[in-house]
């Protein structure tokens, strides 16, 4: 801890910081742009200029910027100081200078961080009557505005897309007053954490595209703390609504979780939620006509269901709340997984794996602690963007550790990524094809799926003999594995990460290498993160008996042992094969399904019960590392729609609900502790999620009725559907949109943190929900050499993508713009043998399957990589080993030219 | 004696001594002197002693910045020598002479630099557009490493050096000295913070020191002829020999190399000829075009970094640029505020944005619309644009001619808004 | 591991000359960064195809895998690479305070006059293109102008006369 004095007031302050944080986190305000939390210091706007002071007797002082001075014992300084004041106007003045003033027709109006600052700094009136410099804007993608007039050269847009997210597609163009912030040709900014270049842009440049085109200002929108359902990461969101519609999803921070920053899924995949196709109206089904069901109908028809005879299917996309409904509607017994067999079964070692003393399951911003990672089979970038937005940061520890060594503070960026160079943390991925990450990877293993398990028994055995070891088919890898083991023995906090997208048995080998790491460090647990696919996965794994797989589920309603069947915010045509599911839905009396959106299990469904989306109800959801988190109801859903618990659970109250999940539901102790405590409530008011400025409240309806409707009442939650109320301030739990006087912009962020980049001020950050048990596990046998390929066969392996690989998300417009066809990747070699060329189509032998073949130079000559594509190709349906044949059909709707690789086998080298 | 020690190979009316010659001039002795076992921090402690101030602008000791080197086991291996030849400043001047006039003393100072701080890679930073020093500069290291003064093991001594020629694609910003090495290392020349400084992380991260041209010519003479000698060229404080130009409209302009401490008044007149008949001395940029303009008042000011810093402006590169009575200085500065705003590598805002509207502002003054207003501005700018306040000092070079311009041409300026026309055009 | 290039783009690359990449892999001797080359890969291409098309950076691009907008970046950044095409000679133009006071703006006057055009163009015959360039430092001998690598002194407007149709020639 340091002194340092602030205009006439001594604070204790941390010395490795530098004074723009420590005034922030002092609560003071001073006005700033180019420097970010996340970001640190590059001094190129001057607007954090202070005065600062040698001594006491210094009555001159001189002119700092606070974000490149350190917050050293015995600083003086002037925030006040008239000097600094003028300087600081100064900037903006120059700042204004080619500013278009558009801030009436700009969408960052009302939430602008420029205004603030420009308000902030006192500068009033235009003196320049000279020409603006203009510039050409250009077209970025279906996410993203651009309108570069209103840039102010802050310069964090490239710092944060090409330094941050590792994108290389914008650059600084051109100098002096004419510098450019742009691609090298308009098209599409190609990083999925594209979007956050609208909040990390404090002025209008960058600006969200599909918001603007239902466009409504921050004010007016409707906002509640909410959490992504993109993906098993659980960022933490701020989606707003106004007119019964969804308009945009903002990042809201979490310390542990996300940060300041969202993957473009989780931004731009929400307006499923406005789709015209959604199911909005309870019906039932009777011979092929549909009719309205009545209230009382329907309690009649969940009667029927809640009898032993029922089978319910839960969701990995739906709530634990809406499993748990479900749960005790069928019965422990009869409640199933909703998702494929070979899923669960992966679901449930990582879930054994939770509870084990040896391990540790890290939170995003532990992720970025890491200084040695190791991937094994995943393809983080698909399947958990946000966290290979963290594995990026965690391959710079090396470089802080140098600037360390060299006395150079941390937040020093540009000195900091001078120094090291090129020099990262090591960072291993073993995977069946490249990855978006490959360019801060350290060692790169490509192979087919049986070598990959291999090698990782390897590692494990590699770093302490009591993990047995597997043969793999070369020894061609040994010295990297060797390293690998090395670089994971020699770190301070190593990473595992692995998942369940291609089977359980990485995750077996992953576990073995961190506890051999340590059996050998003796540590508190390695921390190994296991991902699962979707948003809900664990909670719904929690609550589902082992033994009851999806599959067992089919075969009861086959055998007849069941005869009616509810299956909740699900398409079992996903989950296992077409013949599988047709045949039990054939067999069931009677189908009761609740979703948001048509499927074809809605289809087959009598009875279509209308469930609300993510942002209409109110939710606890478990992510990956086992921690739940509250996700508040924004508004509230205008037609018929309704939670899933809440239509299979007329009565109960959803505290009541959660409360009963803790009591009944193993490992679901603490989930209660995620509600908002009473004492939140001030003097009895409720939490608006009404800003006061909201408008137009008495003429929103006005062309359908003059008087104003009372406002809907919330009697669920703690927020209301009002502006009136008291705002959580300062609590984080129920802190929808961060807003502070004279902050308008996400900036105010700074003013709910306990210091700069820290936990916000009381509330949680999510309840982690796994109970250790005090023993070590045993380590796993590596699996007996599967079946060798035949002729012509090749391994098969999933391949993910961001755009696509997620259902709901899938169904929205902006995303979709993003997507591309199933296909199938594969080598050169292959491709030649097989007389295959770039985008033919192929099919996949013994299934109806027709994709496109990509030849993509980063695979194994012998590996099949399979993208599904958006449902179109149903991975149940396929084994270990696929045969592809060359056939005429185009199976082409999407194209392929979304996809973005690094590896796509080029024309000019293959001729 | 030798007492132009930087000049006396040159003369060009004929081509630069080649490598047998100059030796023959007693060029390359320090070499011997290392090979004989005068080791680094011997050499350091030698031009620590000599006094040495850099010849790119800033005048900071050399020694000094050399000593700031890690040096040692625990220092990195890798460390470079950067010789920063980018000359742009306008009215400079001398580095251009130096070497398309005697490569070699450039070379011979380089090892010597190289050496000293255990250097094994060396980059001329040359300015794209001097072609002939490139052609010059290249012949000379070809030469000087087939007589093994380049390459590895120079002279037994176990010591290697590579000099790698950087020519440079344009920009004042470039001379810098960091943004030179983000220019080297194929980035945007903007330039970094300091602290670290490149000493410590330099061109890629490694210890590096940046030294001007002419501060590197004067290290074979420091080495070859001693601390005794180096003091004995000169009467003032400072030591050693300089370059000093004059251009303008004076009677014969030029370049000479004459001791520190002179009299401004003996070079104007017995060097550059007096002024051309029919014109008065108005004013004058000591030292390139960001030092602040001084007056026929302070012909008797020395030529010494501090006797001109006494009345306020900087000895700089010590070329002179001559304002006469019938040249509008408000022309003059705006010509100088012209290229600090197309210069401004656009990283800090206060010389982005301020440096095109002072640089407007001229051009309303040269068609006859300045406004008292605007001169408010310019005066602001003053300030704003100052020491402390910008990323580097090319926005703070700015202000000198202008603050100075502004105060000692007042009435100059007025009269543009007052008769809304330029009196100096006819 | 390398750098992933994936910036699509709708222009093609140009494939680099073998004199072109040789000198390129020259370059990569002397840096221990491929950035670097970069930049030296710029001025290497400039030198061969008088200037650097979309074409050529992309060829670039795709040769040192430095991604196409870092090039761009540092492309329009300097002044002596040429993002568009100039005239068989470019006539680097000194415009600074010394070659100001000599009077460089009847010389500029009087090049405008003769070739018809203005800073950043080029003649119709395509053998000029005029720049503007900061201080050559050659200020003794003002005004002065570089054509091509070479330089001009003592500036005057017979003296440009000769020069030009010396050039012209050329
Ligand atoms: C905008 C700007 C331009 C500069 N240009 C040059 C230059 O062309 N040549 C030079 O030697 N120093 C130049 N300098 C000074 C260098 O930054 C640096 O101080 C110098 O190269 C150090 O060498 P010295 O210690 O030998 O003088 C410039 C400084 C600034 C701020
Ligand atoms: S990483 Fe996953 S949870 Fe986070 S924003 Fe993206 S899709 Fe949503
Ligand atoms: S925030 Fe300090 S200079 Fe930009």
């Amino acid at each position: 801890m340091a002194k340092i004095v602030i205009d006439g007031v001594t604070y204790e302050v941390n010395p490795n910081n530098n004074l723009l944080q420590e005034c922030l986190s002092q609560g003071l305000d001073l006005p700033y742009f180019c420097w970010h939390p996340c970001m640190g210091s590059v001094g190129a706007c001057r607007q954090c200029a202070v005065k600062q002071y040698r001594d006491e007797d210094d009555k001159d002082g001189m002119l700092v910027m606070a974000c490149m001075t350190p917050a050293s014992d015995g600083t003086i300084i002037s925030i006040e100081d008239e000097g600094a004041k003028s300087f600081r106007s100064e900037v903006i003045e120059s700042l204004m200078i080619s500013h278009p003033h558009d801030c009436p027709v700009c969408e960052e109006g009302g939430e602008c961080h420029l205004q603030d600052m420009t308000q902030m700094s006192g500068h009033n009136y235009r003196r320049y009557d000279k020409k603006k410099v203009t510039h050409r804007n250009q077209y970025l993608g279906p996410f993203i505005s651009h309108e570069m007039n209103r840039c102010i050269a802050c310069y964090r847009c490239v710092r944060y897309y090409d330094n941050y997210a590792g994108g290389t597609d914008l650059s600084v163009q051109a100098s002096h007053h004419h510098v450019y912030f742009g691609r090298h040709e308009e098209g599409t900014l190609e990083s999925e954490f594209s979007g956050n270049l609208v909040e990390v842009c404090p002025t209008g440049v960058f600006t969200d595209k599909v918001f603007s085109e239902h466009y409504s200002r921050k004010w007016d929108l409707q906002t509640a703390p909410s959490v992504c359902v993109g993906c098993s990461v659980g960022c933490n969101t701020a989606p707003g609504e106004r007119y019964g519609s969804l308009r945009r999803i903002v990042n809201r921070y979490n310390s542990e979780v996300n940060g300041y920053f969202l993957c473009d899924r989780g931004r731009f995949g929400f307006d499923f939620v406005n789709s015209e196709e959604r199911l909005l109206e309870p019906i039932q089904r009777k011979q092929g006509k549909a009719e309205l069901l009545t209230a009382a109908q329907i309690e009649v028809s969940i009667q029927q269901f809640s009898s032993a005879e029922t089978i319910g299917i839960g969701s990995p996309r739906a709530s634990n709340e809406s499993n748990f409904a479900l749960r005790c509607l069928v019965g422990d017994d009869n409640f199933y997984a909703g998702c494929s067999d070979a899923e669960y079964e992966s679901l449930g070692v990582i879930l054994a794996l939770a509870a084990d003393a040896a391990f540790h399951s890290p939170s995003v911003r532990e992720i970025e602690q890491a200084d040695a990672v190791l991937i094994l089979g995943e393809d983080v970038t698909n399947i958990a963007p946000r966290i290979a937005l963290a594995l990026r940061q965690s391959v710079r520890n090396k470089a802080k550790e140098l600037a360390d060594e060299n006395r150079i503070p941390q937040w020093q960026d540009a000195a900091v990524r001078e120094l090291a160079q090129h020099e990262r943390s090591p960072l291993s991925i073993l995977s069946p094809a490249v990855s978006r990450l490959d360019d801060v990877a350290s060692e790169r293993i490509i192979d087919s799926l049986p070598n990959l398990i291999a090698f990782g028994h390897q590692i494990a055995n590699k770093i302490s003999d009591s993990a047995a070891t597997a043969v793999s088919a070369s020894s061609e890898h040994d010295d990297t594995l060797a390293l690998i083991a090395q670089q994971l023995l020699r770190a301070k906090r190593p990473l595992i990460i692995a998942g369940n997208s291609n089977g359980g048995e990485l995750i077996k080998a992953a576990a073995n290498i961190a506890k051999a790491l340590q059996e050998k460090n003796d540590d508190a647990g390695i921390d190994l993160c296991l991902l699962v696919p979707e948003v809900n996965s664990l909670g719904m794994g929690m609550l589902v008996d082992p033994a009851n797989k999806l599959g067992a589920a089919l075969a009861r309603l086959q055998d007849g042992d069941a005869k009616r069947l509810i299956v909740l915010e699900n398409d079992l045509y996903r989950r296992a094969t077409a013949t599988e599911v047709d045949a039990a839905l054939e067999k069931a009396e009677q189908i009761l399904v609740l979703d948001q959106l048509p499927t074809r299990t809605t289809a087959k469904a009598d009875i279509v019960l209308p469930a609300t989306a993510f942002s209409e109800h109110e939710a606890t959801y478990i992510n990956y590392e086992g921690r739940a988190q509250l996700s508040f109801q924004v508004n509230k859903c205008q037609k018929m729609a309704k939670p899933s618990w809440r239509w299979l659970n007329a009565a109960e109250h959803i505290d009541d609900l959660v409360q009963r999940c803790c009591n009944e539901a193993k490992g679901f102790t603490k989930l209660s502790e995620v509600l908002p405590a009473d004492n939140q409530f001030v003097a009895g008011m409720k939490v608006p999620r009404q800003s006061h400025r909201y408008s137009g409240r008495t003429a929103m309806i006005a062309n359908i009725n003059v008087h104003e409707p009372k406002q809907m009442v919330d009697d669920e939650s703690i927020m209301s559907f009002s502006m009136e109320g008291v705002p959580s301030q300062k609590d984080s739990t129920i802190l929808a949109s961060s807003w502070a006087p004279k902050w308008n912009s996400n900036q105010s962020i700074s003013k709910f943190q306990d210091e700069v980049n820290g936990e916000l001020k009381q509330g949680h950050t999510g309840i982690l929900m796994f109970e250790k048990s005090t023993s070590v596990g045993a380590y796993f046998e590596p699996p007996v050499n599967s079946l060798t390929a035949a002729e012509k066969q090749l391994h098969l392996a999933f391949g993910f993508q961001i755009f696509g690989s997620d259902e709901l998300s899938a169904r929205c417009k902006p995303i979709q713009a993003r997507m591309t066809d199933a296909y199938v990747g594969i080598s050169p070699e292959d491709a030649q043998s097989r007389n295959l060329v770039q985008g033919d189509t192929v099919t996949i032998s013994g299934t109806d399957s027709n994709v496109t073949v990509c030849i993509r130079t980063g695979i194994k000559t012998g590996t099949a990589l399979l993208y599904c594509g958006e449902g179109s190709l149903n991975p149940a349906e396929f084994s270990e080993f696929i045969e592809i044949e060359k056939c005429e059909k185009q199976s082409a709707s999407l194209g392929m030219r979304n996809l973005i690789l690094s590896d796509l086998q080029d024309e000019d080298k293959s001729s | 004696m030798v007492t132009k020690p930087l000049t006396k190979n040159i003369d060009m009316s004929r081509p630069p001594l080649d490598i047998a010659a100059y030796e023959a001039n007693e060029g390359y002795r320090s070499l011997h002197a290392i090979a004989k076992g005068l080791n680094p921090e011997d050499v350091l402690q030698l031009v620590k002693d000599s006094g040495l101030k850099g010849r790119g602008g800033a005048g900071f000791p050399t020694g000094l910045k050399w000593s700031f080197v890690p040096m040692g086991e625990n220092s990195p291996t890798q460390k470079y020598l950067v010789v920063n030849a980018d000359e742009m400043e306008p009215g400079t001047f001398k580095d251009r002479l130096l070497m398309e006039g005697d490569p070699h003393l450039l070379i011979e100072g380089m090892i010597i630099a190289a050496y000293t701080i255990q250097a094994s890679k060396a980059y001329i930073f040359l300015r794209g557009e001097y072609t002939v020093s490139e052609q010059v500069l290249r012949k000379a290291i070809k030469q000087a490493k087939e007589k093994g003064y380049l390459g590895k093991n120079i002279l037994g001594t176990g010591f290697d050096l590579d000099i790698i020629m950087h020519t440079s694609a344009g920009r004042y910003i470039c001379g810098e000295e960091t943004a030179l090495l983000n220019a080297l290392e194929g980035k945007r020349a903007n330039p970094r913070a300091k602290p670290p400084f490149p000493q410590v992380s330099g061109l890629w991260g490694k210890p590096t020191i940046v030294n001007n041209v002419e501060t590197i010519c004067n290290l074979p003479g420091i080495l070859s002829y001693g601390v005794d000698w180096y003091h004995g060229l000169t009467n003032g404080n400072d030591h050693g020999t300089k370059l000093f130009g004059v251009s303008g409209k004076v009677k014969t302009p030029g370049c000479w190399e004459l001791p520190l401490g002179l009299p401004i008044r003996e070079l104007l007149e017995n060097y550059a000829g007096g002024m051309q008949d029919g014109l008065e001395l108005r004013g004058f940029l000591p030292g390139g075009g960001s030092t602040d303009f001084m007056l026929p008042e302070h012909l008797d000011i020395t030529l010494d970094y501090d006797e001109i810093a006494k009345v306020g402006s900087r000895l700089a590169t010590g070329t002179m640029i001559i304002l006469d009575d019938k040249t509008c200085p408000v022309g003059m500065v705006g010509n100088l505020m012209k290229f600090f705003a197309h210069e401004s590598c656009g990283f800090c805002t206060p010389c982005r944005d301020g440096l095109p509207w002072v640089d407007e502002i001229f051009r309303e003054f040269e068609g006859g619309r300045g406004t008292e207003k605007d001169l408010q501005v310019l005066h602001d700018h003053v300030t704003y644009l100052g020491p402390g306040r910008t990323f580097c000092a090319l926005a703070p070079g700015a202000t000198a001619p202008l603050g100075s311009g502004l105060k000692h041409f007042k009435e100059d300026f007025d009269r543009h808004v007052k008769d809304q026309r330029c009196s100096y055009k006819h | 591991m390398s750098k992933e290039v994936i910036a699509s783009t709708a222009t093609k690359p140009r494939k680099l000359s073998a004199e072109e990449i040789a000198e390129i892999e020259h370059e990569m001797t002397l840096y221990p960064d491929k950035k670097a080359v970069g930049l030296e890969a710029l001025k290497i291409v400039q030198k061969h195809q008088g200037w650097v098309s979309d074409e050529s950076l992309l060829g670039i691009s795709k040769y040192l895998e430095i991604p196409a907008a870092d090039l761009e970046g540092v492309a329009t950044f300097f002044n002596l690479v040429y993002r568009q095409p100039v005239g068989k000679n470019v006539i680097l133009f000194c415009d600074s305070v010394s070659c100001w006071i000599m009077g460089c703006e009847n010389i500029k006057a009087h090049i405008k006059d003769k070739l018809d055009i203005d800073y950043g163009e080029t003649s119709k015959d395509g053998d000029f293109t005029l720049i503007p360039v900061p201080c050559l430092g050659d200020c003794d001998r003002a005004p002065v102008m570089m054509v091509g690598p070479d330089l001009h002194r003592n500036l005057t407007p017979e003296k440009i006369n000769t020069i030009i149709s010396d050039y012209s020639s050329k």
